[in-house]
Parts: C-alpha cells; sequence; structure tokens
C-alpha cells in the first residue's frame, strides 16, 4: 500500500508540475512537450487504479497521434512572444473569473453523492479490464456507444467538406490510369530512310 | 528500523533482480542492433556483388564495435540556435521506446519479462511513442532539412499507424485476446493455423507499415539523401547519430519479432502437426525441431533479413505515393479484411475459427 502511496504521489506531482508548466513556459514547443507529459502521467495513475485499458488508451490515441499532430502545427508556426503577452493584464480578470467558476464547478460536482462511493476491491491478476469496459459498451451502453460514432463521423464528414476545395487548375496524377498506360500511347515508331 | 520503512523497501531486492536480468537482456540486445546493422552492411554488399565490410578483426566482424568506438570519440556538434536540451534528448526518445516494448515479449511459453493482459495494447502504445524522436530532432536541430524530415515522418507514421492498429485489430478478434501469450497459444497446431494464412491481407499490410514505421527503405522519405540531405538527423553528430542510428535497427528487430509472434506463431515450430509426433521426443534433435524460443529468434531474423532485402530492392517511393499507398490503399484492405473476418468467426469456419 505504501509504495503504491509512494509511485502516486511522484506521478501527481510530476502531472501538476508539467500542468503548471505547460500553461507558464513561453515556448508553445515546449508546451505542447509539457501536455505530453501530463498526458503521460496521467496515464500512469490510471493505471494505478486498475485501469489499464484507460491508461494505455490515453497513451496511445492523445500521446501516440493527437499531440503528434499538435506538435506538428505549432511547430509550423511563428509565434510573436511580444504580441502574444500585450493583452494579457486586460483579459487576465476574465481569466481568473473563468478559473474560479470551473474550479467551483468541479467542487460541487466531486462532492455529489455519484463520487461519494467505497473503495473497490483489489482485482485478481488476471481480470481483464478491457473485456469488461467491451462487454458494457457493447450491452448495456451499446446506443450511447454508438450514437458518439455517428457524431464523430459526422463531426468528420463536416471538417472535411470545409476544408475541401477544388482548385482549377490543380493537376493530379491517376495512378490507376498511369499504371494501365500501353506502348503505343507513349511511343510513335517512325520508319525512316537512311541519311 | 520503523515499520514504514521495511515496507517501503520490502519489494527493493525483487526490484533489483528483475532490474538486473532487464539490464543484461538489453546489453544482450543493444548488441543484436549492433549485429544487424553489420549484416545489413554485409547483405548489401551480397546483393549488390561486393565484399562489404571484411577489415576489422576476423571477415569483418569487429566493424560494429570500431564503428561504436569512432562515434563515441566524436564530437557532438550543436548547431548555432538548437534547443540545447531537446536536442541532447530526441536521440534517447526514439531509442527507450523500442526498448521499452520488449518488456512484455513472450520468447516462450514461461520465458518473459512481464505477462499483462493488455500487451498488444501496450506494444501498440509504445510503438506510437518512437515517433517524438524524429519530430524533436527535426524542431530542436533549427534546421530547414531536419524540419522538412521531421514533417514527412508526422505525416508518414501517423497514416500507417492507422492500418497497422486495423491490422492489429484483426489478430485480436481471431485470438480473442490482447496477452500476448494467448495470441501465440491460439495459433498452435501446424503451419497453416499460424495467422499468416487466413489474415494474409492483414499480416501483408502489417509488414508493410512494419517497414514505412521504422522509416526504412522504399519508404525513408523521412531522410531521403537525394532530397533533403539526410532528414531530420542532418545536424546530429557522435553519438546523438550513433543512437538514432542504433535506434532505427532496434525498431526494425521490434517489428520482426512481432511479425513473427502475430502471424508467425512466435515460439511454435513449423514442424508441429506435419511430423508425427514421436520425432518430436528424439533425443537431442527433439528439442531442437519441437516449439522453443529458438524458432522464435529464426523467424524474427527472417525478417530482419527481409528489411535488409527490401532495402537492396526496391526504390525510394515518392512522397504523394506514400500517402496514397497507406489511406487509399492499406487502409480499405484492413477495413474489408475485418469484415470478412468477422463473417468467417461468425460462422466458425474451420480450421481456424472452428
Amino acid at each position: 500500500m505504501l509504495v503504491q502511496s509512494a509511485v502516486f504521489y511522484f506521478f501527481a506531482t510530476v502531472l501538476v508540475l508539467s500542468a503548471l508548466a505547460m500553461i507558464t513556459v513561453r515556448n508553445p514547443v515546449h508546451a505542447v512537450l509539457f501536455l505530453v507529459l501530463a498526458f503521460f502521467t496521467s496515464a500512469a495513475i490510471w493505471l494505478l487504479l486498475e485501469a489499464e485499458f484507460l491508461g494505455i488508451t490515453l497513451v496511445l490515441v492523445y500521446v501516440g497521434a493527437v499531440m503528434v499532430l499538435f506538435l506538428f502545427v505549432v511547430m509550423m508556426l511563428d509565434i510573436n512572444l511580444a504580441r502574444m503577452r500585450a493583452g494579457f493584464a486586460r483579459y487576465l480578470p476574465v481569466g481568473l473569473l473563468v478559473g474560479a467558476a470551473m474550479a467551483a464547478e468541479m467542487i460541487v460536482i466531486l462532492n455529489t453523492p455519484a463520487f461519494d462511493r467505497p473503495r473497490p476491491e483489489p482485482k485478481a491478476p488476471d481480470h481483464s479490464n478491457t473485456q469488461e469496459l467491451g462487454e458494457l459498451l457493447f450491452t448495456e451502453y451499446v446506443y450511447p456507444f454508438e450514437l458518439a460514432g455517428v457524431i464523430l463521423l459526422v463531426a468528420i464528414v463536416a471538417a472535411i467538406t470545409l476544408t475541401l476545395r477544388r482548385r482549377e487548375r490543380a493537376k493530379s496524377q491517376r495512378p490507376s490510369k498511369q499504371v494501365r498506360v500501353d506502348k503505343k500511347d507513349r511511343v510513335r515508331l517512325v520508319s525512316m530512310d537512311s541519311e | 528500523m520503523t515499520e514504514w520503512w521495511i515496507e517501503l523497501t520490502s519489494p527493493v531486492p525483487h526490484v533489483l533482480l528483475v532490474s538486473a536480468y532487464m539490464l543484461v537482456f538489453m546489453l544482450v540486445l543493444i548488441g543484436c542492433v549492433a549485429y544487424v546493422t553489420f549484416a545489413e552492411r554485409k547483405v548489401l554488399g551480397f546483393m549488390q556483388v561486393r565484399v562489404g565490410p571484411n577489415r576489422v578483426g576476423p571477415r569483418g566482424l569487429g566493424q560494429p564495435i570500431a564503428d561504436a568506438f569512432k562515434l563515441m570519440f566524436k564530437e557532438m556538434i550543436l548547431p548555432r540556435d538548437a534547443d540545447r536540451f531537446l536536442f541532447r534528448v530526441a536521440p534517447l526518445l526514439s531509442m527507450t521506446p523500442a526498448l521499452a516494448a520488449w518488456a512484455v515479449i513472450p520468447f516462450s511459453e514461461n520465458l518473459r519479462f512481464a505477462d499483462i493482459n493488455a500487451g498488444l495494447l501496450y506494444i501498440l502504445a509504445m510503438t506510437s511513442l518512437g515517433v517524438y524522436g524524429v519530430i524533436i530532432a527535426g524542431w530542436a536541430s533549427n534546421s530547414k532539412y531536419a524540419l522538412l524530415g521531421s514533417l514527412r515522418s508526422a505525416a508518414q507514421i501517423v497514416a500507417y499507424e492507422i492500418a497497422m492498429g486495423f491490422a492489429l485489430v484483426g489478430v485480436l478478434m481471431a485470438s480473442g485476446s490482447l496477452r500476448l501469450g494467448d495470441i501465440v497459444g491460439a495459433q498452435q497446431g501446424s503451419v497453416l493455423n499460424w495467422y499468416w494464412l487466413p489474415l494474409l491481407p492483414l499480416f501483408l499490410t502489417y509488414l508493410i507499415s512494419g517497414v514505412a514505421e521504422t522509416n526504412r527503405a522504399p519508404f525513408d522519405v523521412v531522410e531521403g539523401e537525394s532530397e533533403i540531405v539526410a532528414g531530420f538527423h542532418v545536424e546530429y553528430s557522435g553519438m546523438g547519430f550513433a543512437v538514432f542510428f542504433l535506434a532505427e535497427y532496434a525498431n526494425i528487430i521490434l517489428i520482426s519479432g512481432l511479425t513473427a509472434l502475430l502471424f508467425l506463431g512466435g515460439w511454435l515450430s513449423p514442424l508441429e502437426g506435419i511430423v508425427p509426433e514421436s520425432v518430436l521426443h528424439v533425443p537431442y534433435l527433439g528439442p531442437v525441431l519441437a516449439s522453443g524460443p529458438h524458432w522464435f529468434v529464426a523467424k524474427t531474423c527472417f525478417f530482419i533479413f527481409c528489411f535488409l532485402w527490401f532495402r537492396a530492392t526496391f526504390p525510394r517511393y515518392r512522397y504523394d505515393q506514400i500517402m496514397r499507398l497507406g489511406w487509399k490503399v492499406l487502409l480499405p484492405l484492413t477495413l474489408v479484411w475485418i469484415f470478412v473476418e468477422g463473417v468467417l468467426l461468425y460462422f466458425e469456419l474451420p480450421p481456424w475459427f472452428d
């Protein structure tokens, strides 16, 4: 138990510090990397809670894919730090207000009876978290699960239609046509008298 | 001693023992990585009708060690305006995931470090982390060639990881488990029961995506000597370059090992179910022919050879064709085969899915 607590406090400290660093460092690429660290440590905390499927999926989806694309975009930004900080004092009260409201909401919600549960018994080592989640998702929660999938699909379609545009003079190759090309399409044999 | 101290230190001997095993394994693995680089130069040499390295030691076998020494004593140059910390950390970020993934890889039924029941997910998560080393190296070098290389790498790895993930979905559908030991166990029978046959399109997709994930020829636009010099590691010298170089080969060994486990039955012997059972109990010869870690190593070596073979054979893909292959060919192929596999599983088609 004590070892678990020690590990938990270690990861919790890293998590809080990296989250703080993420919003305070100046360089946007460093900020993204601190966010990656925050995701990684929270995945470790989920592993401590025996939620190995969620923990590993957090690393796989957020760290391995979403943040890579994020980094991809942020790396290409040319951010003018002086201009970014110009409105800092002006927006600070609003920011503090939003932050306080969010903290208050969290406190209220986490104190409701829904979160006031006894600590679950530790599971046997061969207990499969993945299988249990899967069974719940495809039986009890199958409609919400499918609905979430459809909503995501709609979001993808919307994002693609918003960004897709056909440019008039854009040239592209058709690999299917290229591989079907024949000798007579490309080469013209001419018989000439020798000179 | 107070009680909490005893409680806190009681797992220490166990942790130390496991760490010692890990350390020995890492050293062996890094030794293997060094000799894969040697194998690559020899194999490429023979395929191009040359001799390959043959000066250092008998038959050139000392070459990787000489190379390592040379790189260790070279200066690591820091480019102007480079990000000092990230520039130094990037090679490690590409090396560690490739090593960390070995924690769950089983060599035989009992020979493994950790037997976790989400093993396949863990592997997928670890291999998806390797891209950070490349991206960070490209950005931290403050060089346009390096940045171009890392942008190409990010796009390529995200594209092929999806196809790779779907190929693994097929494997876990067939085996019904995420635990690597169970996946190999589900392939028991004969060579025809291994997943390469019922999941042939997924097997090929996985192998191709694996080559793309490790940025190897013919998918090596990330390095692309003819276009962007050496891509993401153009600014690296000395040990920094050496670690990137080793990470590439460590990833090759990892992907080869995974392909052997997931599609070629891991430690299972190909003779099982073909030769009579009594042959496998012959003294001396029997243990060699029966299932065991040596089969896993042999299959892994075969795939490593394939990686080298591909490099000697195929010309580099053009960038847009890499994207086309990933998104428009491999991804639909895996989706279709997962559907077909679902149907086969539903009808419990023998001999694979009964």
